[in-house]
């Protein structure tokens, strides 16, 4: 099996390169790759780029308007907004990017088990994906905050935990129609290993769709872990999530609209980002949508 | 002149707008269905045969882009049509029957239901409508059509449903069937009474058929005239003896030549036609079929053949023709089986 | 010459209800027969054909052989040897048996590139330091693709340029026998011709042996030496290929000649010669399975399951009242 993995993992290495220049070639794949690129540079030199301390309290500065001192003001606490959205987008797409990753790999591992693996091994996780699908999520999310104590880990885990069902269900409905195609059976036919009609034939052919909801999930799970940290159950304040941004701008709506604008705008630009992003990489990866070049 | 034909289609061109870009899918194509008769169109793939039976109905696709031309269905044109006039018209004076009889039934819903259903337009009684889809139904051969209404499409056999395809589109009794292959999914055995099924209909109906098929046998079995499509234009055309017996268009010698049911030696060396067929991105220059043609010659590549017609509606869109056999310049007749009036000649 | 391939009284069986179900449904026999008692030799270089419509078994029969259909009882032997239990045993099988199936690009991974379709069978059974793109070219050359087809996908090929790159699969591990389901299904008359003689070109060149799984009489005419009609699992006739078209001893077989239309409008046919349609496995009739069709059939086909008897030149017929006489009753 190892030996399988080492002789498809290059030719997969080499794909990549010509992969990202094919989606910036995309006008909306562009965008997305050019906005999904942005925030990720925000988030990782946060700390380089915010102009003032993102935590630190100037009462006397509270409720500014914009200004070229703070580009969206300050808030109830006299915080620059600008630094704390900043800021805010490390927590962000931490999370979201830690979260969907994760949920990803276990939704797709585990999907082509059910949809290729034996019968029985289906009926069991099939058991296991209802199980967890059947309870209500914020049942199960207070739960497993109760049992581990609120902290970002746990929203990660959270979300992990209550969308790898819907993905492993989504990769393995997928995996059910591909693998009785009559490519399988030639593949079969040759001599193929499970193992490489999985990773090679079925994969690429199951992959597409939820390529699209995770990257649509990314924006979902930053505001899963707004509104819990909102219930003071992700992050503590006075960290500045963009969830916790959107709340204090809630309270102070009638004395000035800019607080919650600079929570917003991330929160859309992001949401657009990764749903151009998912698309173009769908259309990439299903070469019966490739946009011909030139 | 188009007083006898159910169907008219004359000087049709069209095109499909796809990423590739502009598809000429076909150029100048015209065809008549006289009432009462057969009328079968042979293509391979990429002929524009189903783009020819969809734009009759105009059911083309969005990226489809009509040039010019008109469709005259029972003397109204169905392009310059109002969408509610056409609606009134699709399966009230043409309905269809498709290829695959495992996809064209509604598999939620019973027979029988679908049947009455389809008879919307009529303000009869439904116990009425139930009685006539079941004399349809044994009138395609299903046994025991009263109880057999009650099924859903998975309780029949993929024969079973052809018939029931055809029953739905004959049970509001149109002026013209259209029949796009309608037997390439079945067995031989049964494609054989399909076919047998639909010239006793024929003779009962007295409606039209529009049979589409790349099938020569078939062709040969059940079509009264027949048109030869390449490349999104027509080859040749005639009467079914002439087009088998005398075809004039090399193209349609060719593939007459290639069945192999026609072989009467056996032979381990099949005749092929050499060449693909174009890609009609960009519209070809000369006759279409020059670069397979045996009898290529200077002036196909250069000027397209138009079709030339003689007296008995047989003609071919080829230079060579009219040193063979033309007795009359000019459109396309649309006589009937060679029955109907004479073309009046061109002038020239 | 010793048979390349061998077939001795083989059953395949589905099952089609669980132990429990088929108790609480009252099912005494779970199970259906696709394939029952087919014995049948194929020498190396020749060609076998296998005539049926669909649920005659002909495709089952075809994919036990390369073991992606588990064997009831009976023996598949090639070259002499068994193959039995897992993958493991099949493995080397596979390399000498290389497998077409019906649809042309359905039958290609739709995300792979023609190269790497053509060279697919070397990562599966060891490269054994080929250069993978010289092996592109050559086996692209061989079924008459120029080499830079290598770099398109399945859904860019026409059908015929599919079939070709499927033939071009089956041939990169020089296999000695190719299975091929329906090749000149979906194509149009022009290419089917172009692919068939591809195909007896190769077995020239390469000596290789083919078995023809189709339902169109017209092309299998060409094509194969010998011949086996196959009606509800079972191999209602079987021998020379010439033999059987000239002189049908099985009233299905003159009954499926019939029913090829004939492409000349002077000779259409008056009557259809077999009505109805090949019964559900479900329900298999009693005695021969075909009395239910058979313009022929006699009181004795109602409950008796007809013997293979033996025509001339190795002709074998399963029917009480055969078109041809027999020369007498095998077993």
């Amino acid at each position: 099996m190892s030996a399988e993995v080492s002789r498809i993992a290059p030719a997969a290495a080499a794909r990549v390169g010509g992969f990202v220049r094919r989606i910036a070639a995309d006008p909306m794949g562009c965008l997305g790759l050019t906005l999904v690129t942005l925030l990720l540079f925000t988030g990782v030199f946060a700390d380089l780029l915010v102009p003032y301390d993102p935590i630190k309290i100037a009462v006397p500065e509270r409720l500014m308007d914009p200004s070229w001192a703070h580009p969206l003001g300050t808030d109830q606490l006299g915080r620059d907004v600008l630094s704390r959205v900043i800021k805010g987008s490390q927590i962000a797409l931490g999370v979201a990017v830690s979260a969907i990753t994760l949920s990803f790999a276990g939704g797709v591992i585990l999907g082509l088990l059910a949809g290729y693996g034996p019968r029985w091994l289906d009926n069991v996780l099939l058991l296991l994906f209802d199980a967890v699908y059947s309870f209500p999520s914020i049942m199960l999310a207070l739960a497993i905050i109760t049992l581990l104590g609120p902290s970002l880990g746990t929203v990660v885990l959270v979300v992990v935990i209550g969308s790898v069902p819907v993905y492993a269900r989504l990769i393995r409905t997928q995996t059910l129609t591909v693998k009785t195609s009559e490519f399988v059976l030639a593949e079969r036919s040759m001599g193929a290993g499970r193992f490489r009609i999985m990773a090679r034939h079925i994969l690429p052919n199951v992959i597409g769709p939820l390529l699209i909801v995770a990257s649509m999930d990314v924006p979902v799970v930053i505001t899963i872990e707004a509104g819990l940290s909102f219930l003071g159950l992700g992050v503590r304040p006075p960290a500045p999530s963009w969830g916790r941004i959107l709340n204090d701008g809630y309270t102070q709506i009638r004395d000035t609209p800019w607080i919650v604008i600079g929570g917003g705008i991330p929160l859309i630009v992001t949401t657009l980002g990764f749903t151009f992003l998912g698309e173009a990489l769908r259309d990439q990866l299903d070469p019966k949508l490739r946009k011909p070049v030139g | 002149m188009s007083a006898g034909a159910v169907l008219d289609i004359r000087g049709l061109g069209v095109d499909f707008l796809t990423p590739r870009g502009r598809v000429h899918a076909l150029r100048d194509v015209s065809l008549q269905v006289p009432r009462g008769s057969v009328v079968g169109v042979v293509g391979e793939s990429g002929s524009g045969k189903s783009t020819l039976i969809l734009a009759a109905l105009r059911l083309l696709p969005a990226n489809a882009l009509i040039l010019g031309g008109e469709v005259v269905l029972d003397g109204e044109d169905v392009l310059r049509m109002s969408p509610a006039a056409l609606r009134d018209l699709r399966g009230r004076k043409a309905t269809m029957v498709f290829q695959d009889p495992s996809t064209s039934l509604n598999p939620v819903l019973t027979i029988g239901r679908q049947m009455i259903d389809i008879q919307y337009r009529d303000r009869v009684p439904t116990a009425r409508k139930r009685d006539r889809a079941a004399t349809m139904l044994r009138k395609v051969g299903i046994p025991d059509p009263a109880t057999r209404l009650d099924n859903y499409p998975h309780e029949f056999s993929g024969g079973m449903r052809q018939r029931i395809a055809i029953a739905m589109a004959l049970l509001c009794n149109p002026d013209l069937l259209i029949a796009d292959e309608p037997t390439t999914a079945l067995d031989v055995t049964m494609e054989a009474q399909i076919i047998h099924l639909l010239r006793q209909l024929k003779s009962e109906f007295h409606g039209s058929i529009l049979f589409v098929s790349h099938n020569l046998g078939l062709i040969a079995e059940l079509c009264d005239r027949v048109v030869i499509l390449y490349a999104g234009a027509v080859a040749e055309e005639g009467s079914v003896h002439d087009l088998f017996h005398r075809p004039r268009h090399p193209y349609t010698q060719a593939l007459l030549e290639c069945d192999p049911a026609r072989l009467a030696k056996v032979s381990r060396e099949l005749p092929t036609i050499p060449g693909d067929v174009p890609d009609l991105l960009a519209a070809p220059v000369g006759c279409a079929f020059a670069p397979r043609c045996p009898k290529v010659f200077e002036r196909c590549r250069r000027e397209a053949p138009r079709l030339v017609a003689d007296g008995d509606g047989h003609g071919a869109a080829c230079h060579l023709v009219p040193a063979i056999a033309s007795s009359r310049v000019g459109p396309r007749p649309s006589t009937g089986s060679g029955r109907g009036p004479p073309v009046e000649p061109v002038e020239t | 010459m010793s048979p390349l391939l061998e077939i001795r009284d083989l059953r395949i069986r589905f099952r089609v209800a669980g132990p429990i179900r088929a108790r609480l449904k009252g099912i005494d026999d779970p199970f259906l027969d696709a394939v029952l008692g087919v014995s049948f030799a194929l020498k190396p270089g020749s060609t076998f054909g296998l005539v049926g419509e669909s649920g005659s078994g002909k495709s089952t029969l075809a994919r036990a052989i390369v073991g992606l259909v588990p064997v009831h009882s009976g023996a598949i032997l090639f070259e002499g040897e068994e193959a039995k239990g897992g993958d493991s045993d099949f493995a080397t099988r596979r390399r000498h048996i290389a497998m077409m199936f019906q649809d042309p690009v359905g039958s290609l991974s739709p995300r792979l590139t023609v190269r790497a379709l053509i060279t697919e069978p070397f990562l599966i059974h060891g490269k054994d330091g080929r250069d993978l793109d010289a092996e592109a070219r050559r086996l692209l050359d061989m079924v008459g693709l120029p080499a830079n087809f290598a770099g398109r996908y399945p859904h860019e090929l026409s059908g015929g340029q599919a079939r070709r790159i499927g033939v071009a699969r089956a041939l990169a591990l020089a296999p000695k026998l190719i299975i091929a389901d329906e090749p000149t299904a979906g194509l149009d008359v022009s290419v089917q011709g172009e692919i068939l003689n591809l195909l007896v070109r190769l077995q020239r060149e390469l000596g290789l042996a083919y078995l023809i799984i189709t339902h169109n009489l017209a092309v299998i005419r060409h094509v194969s030496d010998e011949l086996a009609i196959m009606y509800m699992g079972r191999f209602v006739e079987q021998g020379a290929t010439r033999d059987i078209f000239e002189n049908p001893a099985h009233p299905y077989t003159h009954g499926l000649l019939a029913a090829q239309p004939l492409p000349d409008p002077d000779r259409r046919r008056a009557n259809v010669e077999l009505q109805g349609e090949v019964p559900s496995l479900a329900r298999r009739p009693k005695g021969c399975e075909f009395h239910t069709r058979c313009p022929r059939a006699i009181a004795r086909c109602r409950v008796e399951i007809p013997l293979p008897s033996r025509l001339d030149a190795g002709r074998l017929v399963r029917c009480h009242a055969p078109l041809v006489a027999p020369i007498a009753s095998t077993d």
